[in-house]
């Protein structure tokens, strides 16, 4: 296979095919753990580490491993740095590891990880691979981290409390207010709130494109002087 | 000479939409009315904010989706939601909890889903739900039909609780509100205790709950005899009610509530009524009816003796509205003139040919 443009690799990763809107890889931990803009964070970062440091080591051992047996390999890969992961957590950001609780080891079935090491590492160089394992995680974690805020935003009416539990004492008062606490609206951090949130994101991110491709269509028209029927609608 | 040649139907149905929707509409009136009278004006203004808001809300969805505005906007569907929803509400509601709920049942549960007739759920009861598990305080504030209680206070002294929080000096907010009868069982339940004084208390007593149920079975009744409502799934719920509530009893008199009491209070008899029999999200065959309706039944009484809410009643209904998709399939009436044993033979011999 060709090697890919590093630039097509990061748009596809970050917007054309963003694993939780366009993929919806890995609904679990995105809907579960989305109800703080912190607890967001942690885990977006924890997934992105995973998903390049698998990506890489699937990538270097790729032409050892033989086909048959080669999904064992990468879930044994990849529940080994989750266990990195899981550890190092507990020992440095221990509040929010116990915030996060099962979700963490739960990082292991996360579908996007497995995705990416069987569609794009097993295929791709280690530079490439530790790249997309980058892309798609910033993807995945830029809509974790957006679900959260939006979540904590109308259902509590803060924006990065207890953000300590991540940065440290620094970031005692980094929590803002920004609604009163009689306006929450408690639905946004239950499960049907996580799910009303990601349908809203993912008809935003269509719109946009939408948006966009009648845009170019108006200006391909425009261009070849012609009038086209789509630009009306 | 020319004979113009009709193909059928021949005689044309005058019903519509609006049509059906201004039967429901009258037929709110006389529970609605009875309600101002034992609990005062708050519920009148509930059903005024809820209405306004989900009218605006409408428009608002339809001119965002790029849609006609006067066939949703006329058909008066979205009155009837709003109105539903307020029904719902406790009296003593400040004036954002109506809106709320509204706002949310017609953008999310109606529009979303592409408008009136593409619903999967009922929007009032998605209104409702979502201000029982955001608002549970807010949700609470029923003011009793008491001397002294929520319907003593003024058009004025009501209007100034509703939209600026603020009671007559000499009224506390604890003189007019009473736990609800639902309310006392479950705490007799919950931390023990006989069930048998609540039927006594004042809920219970005057006959309140009895008067509001008989206003709304008029309503019913005038719905039934203007045909925008089947037998089916009234008589199905409440028959569900009486039937899974009277086998609790009779395992536990102590422990669960009787039928009659199940009967009256809470929603059993407006929910089977005014929404359960809702034509898009309820089931749309006979045999149907009957299976969405009983279900209904019994699953209220199981949420009301087992679940965390005191009324089960609204998530019976959305429960039952995910299972109508299944329910019409196994349900399917045969076709005219058709046996029915025969009907899948013909299909697969049709196959056959083809």
């Amino acid at each position: 296979m060709s090697d890919p443009r590093l630039s097509e690799l990061a748009l596809d990763g970050l917007w054309k095919n963003n694993p939780a809107l366009v993929q919806v890889l890995g609904l679990c931990p995105l809907l579960a753990i989305s109800n703080t803009t912190v607890n967001a964070l942690g885990l977006a970062i924890a997934t992105l580490v995973t998903l390049v440091v698998s990506n890489g080591v699937v990538s270097l051992i790729r032409d050892w491993v033989r086909s048959e047996v080669r999904l064992p390999v990468y879930v044994m890969v990849i529940a080994s740095v989750v266990t990195i992961i899981e550890l190092v957590m507990n020992a440095h950001f221990h509040s929010l590891y116990n915030t996060l609780g099962i979700f963490i080891p739960l990082i292991v079935t996360n579908c996007i990880i497995i995705a990416r090491a069987e569609g794009f590492a097993s295929r791709h160089g280690f530079g490439f691979s530790v790249f997309d394992g980058f892309v798609m995680g910033a993807g995945f974690g830029v809509v974790l981290i957006a679900l959260g805020a939006l979540r904590e935003v109308i259902g509590f009416g803060t924006l990065l409390a207890d953000a300590e539990q991540l940065f440290g004492p620094v970031a005692l008062d980094w929590g803002i207010r920004v609604l009163p606490e009689q306006m929450t609206f408690m639905l946004a951090l239950m499960p049907p709130g996580a799910f009303i949130g990601l349908a809203l994101l993912v008809a935003f991110k269509q719109a946009i494109d939408q948006r966009q491709s009648r845009r170019a269509r108006a200006a391909r028209g425009a261009r070849s002087g012609e009038p086209t029927a789509e630009v009306a609608g | 000479m020319k004979f113009p040649v009709q193909t059928s139907p021949h005689v044309e149905a005058t019903s519509s939409v609006s049509d059906l929707m201004t039967t429901v509409l009258w037929a709110l009136v006389p529970g609605t009315v009875v309600a101002v009278w034992l609990l005062g004006w708050g519920v009148l203004f509930n059903v005024m904010l809820a209405v306004g808001a989900a009218w605006l809300a409408e428009a608002l969805m339809l001119w965002l989706r790029a849609r006609p505005f006067r066939p949703a906007l006329t058909d008066r569907s979205v009155l009837i939601t709003g109105w539903i929803l307020a029904l719902c509400l406790p009296n003593l509601a400040p004036w954002w909890l109506p809106v709320v709920g509204a706002v949310f049942a017609v953008v999310v549960a109606k529009q979303l889903y592409g408008g009136i007739g593409y619903n999967l759920f009922n929007p009032a009861m998605v209104g409702y739900v979502v201000l029982l598990v955001s608002f549970p305080e807010a949700m609470t504030r029923w003011g009793a039909p008491i001397d002294g209680g929520a319907a003593s206070l003024s058009l004025t002294q009501a209007a100034q609780w509703t939209f600026l929080g603020v009671l007559p000096a000499a009224t506390g907010f604890d003189a007019l509100s009473q736990a609800t009868p639902l309310d006392q069982w479950r705490m007799l339940v919950t931390h023990g205790g006989e069930i048998r004084g609540v039927a006594a208390s004042v809920w219970q007593g005057g006959g309140w709950s009895l008067w509001l149920n008989l206003a709304f079975l008029a309503g019913g009744a005038w719905m039934f005899y203007r045909g925008a409502i089947r037998w089916h799934i009234p008589v199905a719920m409440i028959a569900g009610v009486l039937l899974m509530s009277g086998l609790l009893w009779g395992i536990d008199p102590a422990r669960f509530a009787g039928p009659m009491f199940h009967l009256l209070a809470g929603g059993v008899i407006f929910g089977a009524l005014f929404v359960a029999t809702d034509p898009v999200s309820a089931s749309t065959t006979p045999r149907g009816r009957l299976v969405f309706g009983f279900g209904i039944g019994v699953l209220a009484v199981l949420i009301r003796s087992f679940g965390n809410y005191p009324d089960g009643v609204a998530f019976a209904i959305l429960l039952m509205n995910l299972a109508v998709p299944l329910i019409d399939y196994y349900t399917q009436p045969p076709v005219f003139g058709r046996k029915p044993g025969h009907a899948t033979e013909s299909v697969t011999q049709s196959r056959g040919e083809s």
